[in-house]
């Protein structure tokens, strides 16, 4: 009954594919970001705090929505992309990337902001009365006892983007080889007779991955105490 | 030779204070809460007077008339902070090279040696700040700032955290500082402490210098 066919093979492998470059291309904007959000006062920060929040809790169908609208093919952004760098979202896994990326970069944003909020600033002031300037400062303090966050976030993003359903099958639809992943695999199966085995299989193999990506960002979490507390 | 003459406002706190320190240790002698720490704060360039110079050989490092504020990286100013401040997730040997390595100054092992000697931190070497008592991580601070080597050296209250036993146990450490002869700025509420280490006085009251002169006018 365990057999997982290469049908669902492709789907898993490329729900893992999504996720990872989602996350790994949103890792750096969520860092710049939380940073952002942890340190500076600027004008408009409460409208980027939402902005960035928006995702988690606009339907998903309408993040979806705009994404098509913005990075379609006629899209205002899309358009330019494809013309100018050949870049092109719409209906590819580049697209489903870019929509996990965006659903998942409130959870990715969240632990960083929190560990660089937990900072002591006074090491900051240290390091610089030391000779760092600024951005050694963020290299060699800031970042480093940010790291657990970090990587915290990340496993969260992950989760969020290997799990994302609404946004991804608006804007790419569910083309299976190209932008089927688990999620939309297992509602395509949940809509055909005899599929109910199949998607019981990706409904466990999603589950086991979302576990294993919760507890690795709990114990992050508590590296991170640890490691604040100089042991 | 350091020149200092700033106005800082400070919530309701307002800080004027002028002197001009050749000395080679000058204590900043006060109550907490007479503006100790954000004088010298200024002076590390850490916080920005409203108005007012500092000085430092000749080279100015604030002066608001003309809009100079040289950033804390670039004074070569060392700070010892009461609570050590070493970078938790750096062992004893990382926070003691941190300064050379922004600075990229070349490795020097006779200096290196000649202050882990001095103040006898060797075993400590491949310690996490975690695991050090008071009195280790002070000294451990001060080395780390010396091995940036600055040209001026402030110590905020470096014994004010650790109990009689432990003072006595560092006191001897920066009488052999002062014996090398390195500038310093040395802040305390200690009239004591600063007998036995000062050259020079500044009385701070309320944000206002209220004497200047030798240890006597600690009397």
């Amino acid at each position: 009954m365990f057999e997982i066919s290469p049908a669902e093979w492709t789907a898993i492998l490329l729900s893992l594919r999504v996720a990872v470059v989602a996350t790994l291309v949103a890792t750096p904007f969520g860092i710049g970001l939380a940073w952002l959000l942890a340190r500076r006062e600027f004008w408009g920060k409460s409208i980027l705090d939402a902005l960035v929040h928006l995702p988690l809790v606009l339907p998903p169908v309408v993040t979806g929505y705009l994404l098509l609208l913005t990075f379609g093919r006629r899209g205002l952004v899309g358009a330019w992309l494809a013309d100018h760098l050949g870049i092109v979202f719409a209906f590819r896994w580049t697209g489903a990337a870019l929509a996990c990326g965006i659903m998942s970069f409130p959870l990715l944003v969240r632990p960083i902001r929190l560990s660089i909020e937990a900072i002591d600033r006074r090491l900051e002031q240290a390091s610089s009365t030391l000779g760092a300037a600024p951005w050694q400062v963020f290299a060699t303090v800031t970042l480093p006892l940010a790291l657990p966050g970090v990587l915290a976030g990340m496993v969260l993003g992950f989760a969020k983007a290997i799990g994302e359903f609404g946004a991804t099958i608006t804007f790419v639809s569910n083309i299976p080889g190209e932008t089927q992943t688990i999620s939309s695999a297992i509602y395509s199966l949940i809509q055909t007779p005899d599929g109910d085995s199949a998607a019981g299989r990706l409904v466990l193999v999603s589950i086991v991955i979302a576990m294993s990506a919760l507890i690795a960002s709990e114990w992050f979490a508590r590296r991170a105490t640890k490691r604040l507390h100089g042991n | 030779m350091l020149r200092v003459d700033v106005t800082k406002q400070l919530g309701e706190f307002s800080l004027e204070a002028a002197f001009e320190s050749q000395g080679r240790v000058t204590g900043l002698f006060g109550a907490s809460g007479a503006g100790k720490t954000s004088l010298i704060n200024m002076i590390a360039g850490l916080l920005r007077p409203d108005r007012g110079v500092i000085a430092l050989d000749g080279e100015t490092l604030d002066d608001t008339s003309k809009g100079i504020h040289v950033p804390p990286h670039r004074r070569r100013i060392g700070y010892v902070f009461q609570d050590a401040r070493l970078f938790p997730h750096l062992d004893v040997r990382q926070n003691l090279d941190y300064g050379r390595r922004m600075n990229r100054l070349a490795v020097d092992p006779a200096q290196h040696a000649r202050i882990t000697d001095l103040l006898e931190i060797g075993p400590l070497l491949d310690r996490r700040p975690g695991k050090l008592s008071g009195g280790e991580r002070q000294r451990v601070a001060l080395g780390r700032a010396l091995l940036s080597k600055p040209r001026l050296l402030l110590l905020d209250e470096p014994l004010g955290s650790l109990d009689e036993g432990r003072k006595e146990e560092i006191l001897p450490y920066l009488i052999r500082l002062r014996d090398e002869g390195i500038p310093m700025v040395y802040v305390s509420h200690d009239a004591a402490e600063l007998r036995q280490l000062a050259t020079q006085i500044v009385m701070l009251k309320r944000g206002r210098v209220t004497a200047l002169g030798g240890v006597k006018v600690l009397a």
